[in-house]
């Protein structure tokens, strides 16, 4: 009987779940771009620039996500800006993953020693130059490890779109739930267990990505 | 090297002609430089020139402002006051290009900094690629030419970490080289390194003298003595003495100069200052 609800309830969980792989592939897309340009921005730019950028990290790191969804959902259209709730879900979960990726960032260009930009300069190198040929291939090899913890963390919060009305995975196994009541509990570990797979498959890729793109004297792992 | 005279010709032929505020005839000058950081004032009026394939070694004792100058020279950190005028360009003037300018003054640093995510060769084949705009294929031969020169053509494939102290300042040498700069200044080239490695790096900046000119600052007296063709002896922020080699070592004016050189002859032990 319950297994029977839960083969009936596959293609609408394989829905849900390809809404829960765009939301987290946009999500992290924008956040990602947007995290560079920040932490880019807040280590080299003019002080009124980085002071900028630090107050936005600052109040998307101390925002809720679920109150940052509904602002934008249902707070944006009082001032005229409408959007349906995919692409609001997007920007909140960009924005808000933009804040803490220019965290981890920052970080990366902090421990890259200040004699890799001086050896820049010396050759010639003007500011934006030396960033893009020597600071980012480092920052984003010393980046792997914090980013495929955010990357996980986007992954999973995308289920609080379903709080705005978005039709992924979560709110296809609360309309089964409506439907059949009984099936609650399976219905939910199945979730989990997909949710489990995406991220256990992410972190999977993410260490083959951390190894191919190592180097010698740039391991992100200790020894042991 | 004749391409070289030719310009060279040009830059005096401009000055002359127009004559205008106190042009360089050399081809680096330094005039009256000042620079503190805080309160501490490191460099108090420091001048000096130097010619085309001129080798100048700075000796002094640490802390006297030798590798603040050097970076004063190639703005790393601008002076708070005095000119530096390279090819008759004053790159201490704001409206200077700074990057153009460095392009033709190597630097090599105390501890390498090399680009820790490039290849040997990479790390000398960018600044050729990406400043210089050569083609990659050629900018890769001109460098594996320069790392051929510091004999280190079969480490080209090697990142940095996989590199000793010695090979490192060598592939440090080779990026200064590989831009074709008119000068370069060495701050403390063998400082970081074993003594047993100390040797090859000398012998490729021997090697290069008489073909660029070369500003070096080192505690090194027998590179000094043997290589340079001036020794400018800093102290306190200022130069005390400067002289050839040779007087220097055995006749030097300032008593200061003598018991400096004295002292560290005898702690380097392998070149005595007498005879």
């Amino acid at each position: 009987m319950a297994l029977e609800a839960l083969i009936e309830s596959l293609p609408s969980l394989l829905d849900g779940l390809i809404v829960t792989l765009l939301l987290t592939a946009f999500g992290i897309l924008l956040g990602t771009t947007l995290g560079i340009v920040l932490a880019t921005g807040r280590s080299y730019a003019k002080r009124p620039i980085a002071y900028s950028i630090l107050i936005y990290e600052k109040v998307l790191r101390g925002i809720p996500l679920l109150v940052l969804l509904f602002l934008i959902y249902f707070g944006l259209p009082q001032i005229g800006i409408n959007m349906d709730a995919f692409t609001a879900a997007i920007i909140g979960l960009g924005l808000r993953s933009s804040a803490y990726q220019a965290q981890i960032y920052r970080g990366a260009i902090n421990s890259i020693p200040e004699g890799q930009i001086h050896a820049a300069f010396s050759l010639g190198m003007n500011k934006l130059k030396a960033i893009r040929h020597v600071i980012m291939p480092q920052m984003l090899r010393l980046s792997i490890p914090g980013w495929s913890n955010e990357f996980t963390i986007l992954l999973k919060d995308t289920s609080l779109a379903f709080g705005i009305g978005v039709i992924e995975l979560m709110r296809q196994g609360r309309y089964i739930q409506v439907r059949d009541p009984d099936s609650v509990l399976l219905v939910f570990l199945l979730i989990a267990l997909i949710y489990f797979a995406l991220v256990f498959t992410a972190n999977r890729t993410m260490r083959y990505v951390e190894k191919k793109y190592q180097m010698a004297g740039y391991q992100t792992e200790a020894h042991r | 090297m004749l391409k070289k005279n030719i310009r060279w010709q040009d830059i005096k032929q401009r000055h002359t002609d127009e004559n205008k505020e106190e042009p360089s005839m050399a081809m680096l000058e330094v005039k009256n430089i000042y620079k503190s950081y805080g309160t501490v004032e490191i460099l108090k009026g420091v001048s000096f020139t130097m010619e085309q394939e001129e080798t100048k070694v700075i000796i002094g004792p640490s802390g006297t402002g030798k590798s603040t100058l050097l970076r004063c020279i190639n703005q790393l950190s601008p002076p708070d006051k005095g000119q530096v005028w390279l090819d008759g360009e004053e790159i201490t003037n704001p409206k200077t290009n700074i990057n153009k300018m460095r392009e033709k003054i190597g630097f090599v640093f105390q501890d390498f900094n090399l680009f820790n995510h490039l290849t040997a060769l990479r790390n000398v084949s960018i600044g050729l690629e990406k400043v210089k705009k050569m083609e990659k294929d050629a900018a890769k031969k001109r460098a594996m030419q320069e790392l051929t020169r510091v004999g280190l053509a079969s480490q080209a494939n090697q990142y940095p970490a996989q590199l000793s102290g010695g090979q490192k300042q060598r592939v440090g040498i080779a990026r200064a080289l590989a831009m074709d700069p008119d000068v370069i200044l060495f701050d403390e080239p063998t400082s970081a390194l074993d003594p047993e490695l100390i040797g090859d790096v000398l012998d490729v900046m021997k090697s290069l003298c008489g073909k660029v000119a070369m500003l070096v600052v080192t505690h090194e007296m027998g590179f000094a003595r043997n290589v340079a063709n001036e020794i400018i002896f800093m102290e306190g922020g200022v130069i005390v003495e400067q002289g050839a080699p040779k007087e220097m070592f055995t006749n030097a004016k300032m008593a200061r100069t003598r018991e400096f050189l004295g002292r560290i002859g005898a702690l380097y032990g392998e070149e005595e200052t007498g005879g």
